[in-house]
């Protein structure tokens, strides 16, 4: 049984690879490893090693290089992602008081996923919306000009939005 | 019949402020219904530089036009419902108001002449406004070395920050020997606080590449990278058709306009790494390696892409180019400050009133830039400095406000000119917590390769925490300067030798406030949290119970009309309850 489990999984992962190197190709590694993460989200072990395998680059070099840039990540994302912008408008305008209120909502810290996986909290260097200082991106939306009030009203809304598995409580 | 035309600005801080619900409302099946047999275009142009407005709707009817601010959805039905019965709303009218004279009158727009007015994803607009006749003019008109010539003429410095003049840059590289030859767009801008040259990718994409095709004709280059930041998708978007309808119309790849001549360029995609805005890191990161900054010389014109003659100028800089080249050198070098010339595109934030993209000519000073086109403070506090150049730059204080902008004049108060990030600050910033804010951001973005820089500003981060905590000593000020000494003389790129910028300009411009920090353990701008007490006064305080509810940390306790209390070992100091009393019955002190 195992091992028919293991083939499969190798299965999956062959034909995963193989598409991403048919989009990235063979020859370098930062346009496969951001593929890998427009696919997946992240940058799953397994999948890079099997990558690796079919390609001429290390499985050093491309941990070398996703370690590099700040884009990569090694952990899977939350359903929705919010950056919080701390460039510098966003800093004098109030951005501390926006990842404090943020944290304390969603019991993490940056970097971190909520245990329901809703949520990946992400402080970002500049959005370039500096005129609408102090901004939240989630998702691919920008909100401006926050407030700890109007963005916990904003995560208020997406929970309400949100299926919620009435037995166990975990979020669909 | 009358042409009618309703234009929406479309840029990214549009599209936040809401303004593709304003572009898809016009497009809707619902607003064609109700105009019926009144014929109205919609289009779309990119970033109009009215940051402070946004969304920005035009109305255009013949020759007249009517410019809209703050539109949402409800006014965008008040404009279908003016143009229909014949009287638009005239409430939020902007372009005729004073206010926007005085942001808009001192500007001088070259290198954004087209952003905010084309429509930045089609080519025949570009064209329509003498795009690619610069290009026209160097293959067919003039020879390379009057187009180097005139570029050398004009006196434009790169835009990217540290001024070099382009003319010469590209003179070595028509000098240098190598069967083939690149070009790179540097569009990496990754100093927080300026979005100078995603704007112009956004708005004006095509003069960047034309600019990049007469600088290939110019110095001999047969392929040329656009490195953008991953974080500007539209920007990657947008470029990236305009490349493919360049090439439909010969005016790139094979046989340029029937010609000998052939150049293609690729965008590359960044993937988050501020030091790859530096030329050798860059390199490094399309070579597809760690992004790490080399010793130089060997210098790109001599060894870069692939070990061949390379050339790296910025978005600004190449979006210059065509203009330059239609018009004459004289037409960019008529605005003269210094050995500086033309314009420069600074992105306005902060605390100031009307904040957005501004190009003003070179020789303009801070304080008209500040005050003029920027209106003033936007808060009840007075200004107190601007940060120029971001975490390269510094911070000049409101008595230097006169200083003219140029690259020399700019240096000379210890900030650099940057590529453009104009951040305004009032009193209730803390020049200490601001310091500390770009050490942090470079330390983060230090590569690792140098020791001092790896370690150094790990140091000096430290050491600027300590005194925002209240834990620091006199002796800490006279490190932080040593250290920023040797930082600056052992970094081998310009992150690290620029990284104490904001530390050595702080210290130099507001040293009183350095030692409040450490001496008094008082923050004097009320910003170090460790440093500040928030306080009820009794007399104001009429127990409504609203500053109890909004604490976060359920630190502020009372019975409703009796005085609050605070209680200072559970609260965080974050200001919300100060923001919310009605009565400013609550301070810092």
């Amino acid at each position: 049984m195992e091992n028919c489990c293991n083939n499969k999984n190798d299965s999956t992962l062959q034909a995963d690879a193989e598409e991403i190197i048919a989009v990235a190709g063979k020859e370098k590694a930062i346009p496969i490893l951001q593929e890998i993460q427009k696919k997946k989200g992240y940058i799953p072990e397994a999948l890079l090693r099997e990558i690796s395998s079919l390609t001429k680059i290390a499985v050093s070099d491309f941990y070398g290089v996703a370690t590099f840039y700040s884009q990569f990540r090694f952990t899977p994302l939350g359903k929705y992602v919010i950056k919080l912008c701390n460039g510098t408008a966003c800093f004098v305008s109030g951005a501390d008081i926006l990842y404090d209120t943020l944290c304390d909502f969603l019991k993490i810290k940056n970097s971190e996923t909520t245990k329901d996986a809703l949520f990946t909290l992400e402080t970002v260097a500049c959005l370039g919306c500096c005129s609408l200082a102090p901004v939240v991106m989630i998702g691919d939306r920008v909100y401006a000009k926050q407030t700890p009030d109007s963005i916990k009203e904003l995560l208020n809304g997406i929970i309400i939005s949100e299926p919620c598995d009435k037995s166990s409580g975990a979020r669909l | 019949m009358t042409q009618k035309m309703v234009k929406v600005g479309l840029g990214s801080c549009g599209i936040a402020a809401g303004a593709l619900d304003v572009y898809d409302y016009f497009l809707s099946d619902d607003v064609k219904k109700n105009l019926g047999d009144t014929h109205l275009t919609v289009s779309r142009t990119s970033c109009i530089g009215l940051c402070f407005a946004e969304p920005i709707v035009e109305f255009y009817e013949d020759n007249k036009k009517i410019a809209y601010g703050h539109v949402d959805k409800n006014f965008a039905k008040k404009i279908i419902d003016g143009i229909l019965f014949g009287s638009l709303p005239p409430e939020n009218r902007i372009l005729d108001d004073e206010e926007v004279k005085k942001y808009i009158g001192p500007q001088v727009k070259l290198a954004l002449k087209n952003c905010g007015v084309i429509d930045p994803e089609n080519i025949e607009d570009y064209i329509e406004r003498s795009g690619y006749s610069a290009l026209k003019k160097a293959v067919h008109d003039i020879t390379n070395t009057k187009i180097i010539d005139t570029i050398k003429e004009s006196g434009l410095r790169g835009r990217g920050g540290a001024g070099f003049l382009t003319g010469q840059k590209w003179e070595f590289l028509l000098k240098a020997e190598g069967e083939k030859k690149y070009l790179i767009c540097n569009a990496d801008e990754g100093d927080p606080g300026a979005f100078m040259d995603r704007a112009i990718l956004e708005g004006d994409p095509h003069s960047v590449i034309e600019g990049m095709i007469i600088s290939a004709k110019a110095t001999g280059a047969q392929l040329g990278y656009i490195y953008c930041r991953t974080e500007y998708p539209l920007a990657i978007k947008r470029i990236t058709k305009a490349i493919t309808d360049a090439r439909e119309k010969k005016f790139l790849g094979n046989n340029i306009l029937e010609t000998d001549f052939s150049f293609d360029i690729i965008v590359k995609e960044g993937a988050g790494a501020f030091v790859c805005g530096e030329e050798t890191a860059l390199i490094m990161s399309i070579h597809d390696r760690r992004g790490m900054p080399n010793l130089r010389p060997p210098f790109p014109a001599e060894k870069g892409i692939n070990g061949s003659p390379t050339n790296i100028n910025n978005v600004e800089t190449f979006a210059n180019v065509p203009g330059i080249i239609a018009n004459g050198a004289e037409s960019f070098n008529k605005y003269k400050s210094g050995n500086s010339t033309g314009t420069k595109v600074f992105a306005l934030a902060g605390k100031v009133k009307r904040v957005g993209l501004v190009e003003v000519p070179m020789g303009i000073t801070i304080r008209e830039v500040v005050q003029e086109i920027g209106g003033g403070s936007s808060t009840k506090y007075p200004l107190k400095a601007v940060q120029i150049g971001g975490p390269a730059g510094g911070c000049i204080p409101k008595n230097l406000f006169d200083t003219q902008i140029n690259y020399d004049s700019i240096n000379a108060t210890g900030a650099i000119m940057g590529s453009g990030g104009l951040v305004v600050m009032d009193t209730s910033s803390c020049m200490v917590d601001v310091a500390r804010y770009f050490l942090q951001f470079t330390q983060d973005e230090s590569c690792g390769k140098c020791t001092f820089c790896r370690i150094g500003t790990k140091r000096m981060l430290e050491i600027l925490q300590r005194i925002t905590e209240g834990k620091g000593s006199e002796n800490d000020i006279i490190l932080l300067e040593e250290l920023s000494n040797h930082v600056r003389k052992t970094s081998l790129c310009g992150l690290g030798q620029l990284a104490p910028n904001p530390v050595l300009t702080t210290l130099k411009y507001f040293k009183e406030e350095y030692i409040a920090h450490v001496k008094e353990k008082k923050c004097p701008a009320g910003v170090c949290r460790s440093l500040i007490k928030i306080i009820i006064a009794p007399e104001k305080c009429t127990g409504c119970t609203i500053c109890t509810k909004v604490c976060p940390a359920n630190a502020i306790s009372g019975e409703k009309k009796k005085t609050h209390i605070i209680n200072n070992e559970a609260c965080t100091k974050c200001g919300i309850c100060i923001q919310k009393c009605k009565f400013d019955a609550i301070y810092k002190n």
